[in-house]
């Protein structure tokens, strides 16, 4: 899978972790598990013979009921936000060998959301990349969308002042669950799409999609404005798809020398730069130089 | 109509650190009367009203507003009958929504929120003459982040907010307290102008005696969680900080020691 594909996914999941992190102000770590979750149910689900697109849709479900435990965990029984992802995160560990009955299903030879366009008529290396795009398109259009609606307002309003938001009347701890709820039923569909495009669904293929997640929004925020809702959406795709290229780059270059297993060294390290980089534009922005 | 009765509000019951704030206070406040709560620090005042907007569980006691027992709802329950304003100019607001989104949000106060687009254009036209009426020029800044704004203008924003939907009591919580006196007098004018051309009901908690005295038709005193003297009409209109003390002293038998209260 190149790195254009996989960076398109993680379109997605950077657009959940924009959801919990930064809308709901909710630090959430579910997504390493609610990823797998929608790998291994949409894995199970199309090798049992039902409609890939179906399978995929039940995989996005499965994901929001995660994100809906641990909003629920949190507001309902009063657990720190952060604990709760974590509990949510390690159970999941447990269900997904359940529903998959096996650390790994591979899915070759079996007719899913990508297979459809690899035999068509464009060359697969175009036709995959498109229909991912185009999925994430509708994905941010609809997200981009929600948040700017009055249910949309409600979330942001919660994220950013709980108190207000509830004395204008926005159940705030449903808010919380619901959009949490959205952000891994987002993660959930990247875990389909991902297993369907490389072939397999794996009990650790979670493992660090909240820290690629994270760099994704942090570097696309470093890189463009986000100054509306609309320009944070596309920055954390084009931050997703950003990432997954330099990365691609940097074990690629012969030059540098660098080999696979330098990956979350390398992942550490761009996180890290994506970090400090807003601050040197600050300095370098004649507001600053003038003071 | 707000009836409140024998209220008891605790906090931390049943710990060695616990603090009966509310002692069963009683009130009644008619419709259309404009009340000034004046008390110590600790005397129970952003209780009773944290107690009506549902932001605190209380012990035991009843609240009515309207014909309706709210002691049950929660606090985004009780959204529309109440509308409040903060003291803290920050807590009113959403920094990071801007100026059009923040009225938008208020705009559906105790209503259903829906999935329909949040800035509906006919609200356009109302936002921008509302905000007219601040005096602020911030008509032109709609699209601006709340966050830019200075704490008075957010504040005054806030006040719009709260009034941008009917409600049955506004209740305001030392909400010049922060301000310096320029812009405190301001909102305070502002707060007094939006009250009387639309006849509020409301309460507005303060730390200064000549504040409560210069502004509404009645004015209680809280001190240890219960109403220690309640005025209006004409016995209120003659009085000065000075009465004020000797009513104090003369129910409670004791002198005031909270200099903050003269110097407000």
């Amino acid at each position: 899978m190149g790195a254009l594909e996989t960076g398109l996914i993680f379109g997605l999941v950077a657009l959940g972790v924009y959801i919990s992190f930064r809308i709901l102000d909710f630090p959430d770590l579910t997504v390493d598990g609610s990823f797998p979750l929608g790998a291994g149910v949409a894995a199970v689900a199309i090798v049992s013979g039902v409609d890939p697109w179906i399978a995929t849709f039940m995989a996005t479900f499965a994901g929001a009921l995660a994100g809906a435990l641990t909003a629920w965990l949190n507001v309902k029984l009063g657990i720190m936000n952060l604990l709760a992802s974590i509990l949510v995160m390690i159970a999941l560990y447990s269900i997904n060998l359940r529903i998959m009955g096996k650390p790994n299903i591979a899915l070759l030879g079996e007719t899913t959301v990508i297979s459809a366009v690899e035999n068509g008529p464009i060359a697969y290396y175009f036709a995959i990349p498109m229909l991912l795009a185009v999925i994430v398109a509708v994905v941010m259009v609809l997200v981009a969308l929600l948040l700017q609606s009055e249910f949309g307002l409600s979330l942001r309003a919660t994220g950013s002042n709980q108190r207000m938001a509830r004395s204008n009347g926005v159940n705030t701890g449903l808010a919380t669950i619901l959009g949490m709820a959205l952000a891994n039923a987002l993660v959930g569909l990247a875990g389909a799409l991902f297993a369907q495009s490389q072939g397999s669904a794996d009990i650790t293929m979670g493992v660090g999609v909240i820290v690629i997640g994270l760099a994704a929004v942090i570097g696309g925020e470093a890189l463009l404005s986000t100054r509306t809702v609309v320009l944070a959406v596309i920055a954390a795709v084009v931050g997703a798809v950003l990432y997954r290229l330099a990365i691609a780059f940097a074990l690629n270059a012969d030059v540098i020398g660098l080999k696979a297993q330098d990956l979350n060294l390398v992942t550490a390290l761009l996180v890290t730069i994506a970090i400090v980089l807003p601050r040197f534009k600050k300095q370098r922005s004649p507001k600053s130089k003038a003071v | 109509m707000i009836d409140v009765k024998a209220l008891d509000v605790y906090f931390n019951r049943g710990l060695p650190i616990e603090n009966h704030v509310l002692r069963g206070l009683s009130l009644s406040i008619e419709q259309g009367q404009f009340v000034t709560v004046i008390g110590s620090n600790g005397a129970g005042k952003s209780t009773l009203l944290n107690a009506l907007s549902g932001d605190v569980n209380i012990s035991g006691g009843e609240i009515s507003i309207g014909d309706q027992r709210v002691d049950h709802l929660q606090c985004h329950q009780r959204a529309s009958m109440v509308a409040r304003v903060f003291q803290d100019p920050m807590a009113g607001t959403c920094e990071k929504l801007s100026i059009a989104e923040n009225l938008a949000l208020a705009m559906r106060r105790g209503k259903k929120r829906g999935l329909g687009w949040a800035l509906r254009r006919q609200y356009q036209q109302q936002f921008v003459a509302a905000l007219s009426e601040l005096g602020l020029g911030l008509e032109k800044r709609l699209d601006d982040q709340m966050g830019l704004l200075s704490g008075g203008q957010r504040q005054a924003v806030s006040l719009l907010m709260a009034t941008l939907q009917p409600m049955q009591i506004l209740l305001l919580d030392e909400h010049t307290a922060a301000l310096d006196p320029k812009t405190a007098k301001f909102v305070l004018e502002l707060s007094e102008q939006y009250i009387r051309k639309r006849k509020l009901t409301a309460l507005m908690v303060t730390h200064s005696m000549q504040q409560a005295l210069d502004h509404g038709d009645r004015t209680i005193m809280l001190h240890e969680g219960q109403v220690v003297f309640d005025i209006h009409g004409p016995e209120r209109d003659k009085m000065q900080i000075v009465d004020l003390l000797n009513l104090f002293a003369q129910t409670k038998g004791e002198q005031l020691s909270d200099d903050s209260l003269l110097l407000g």
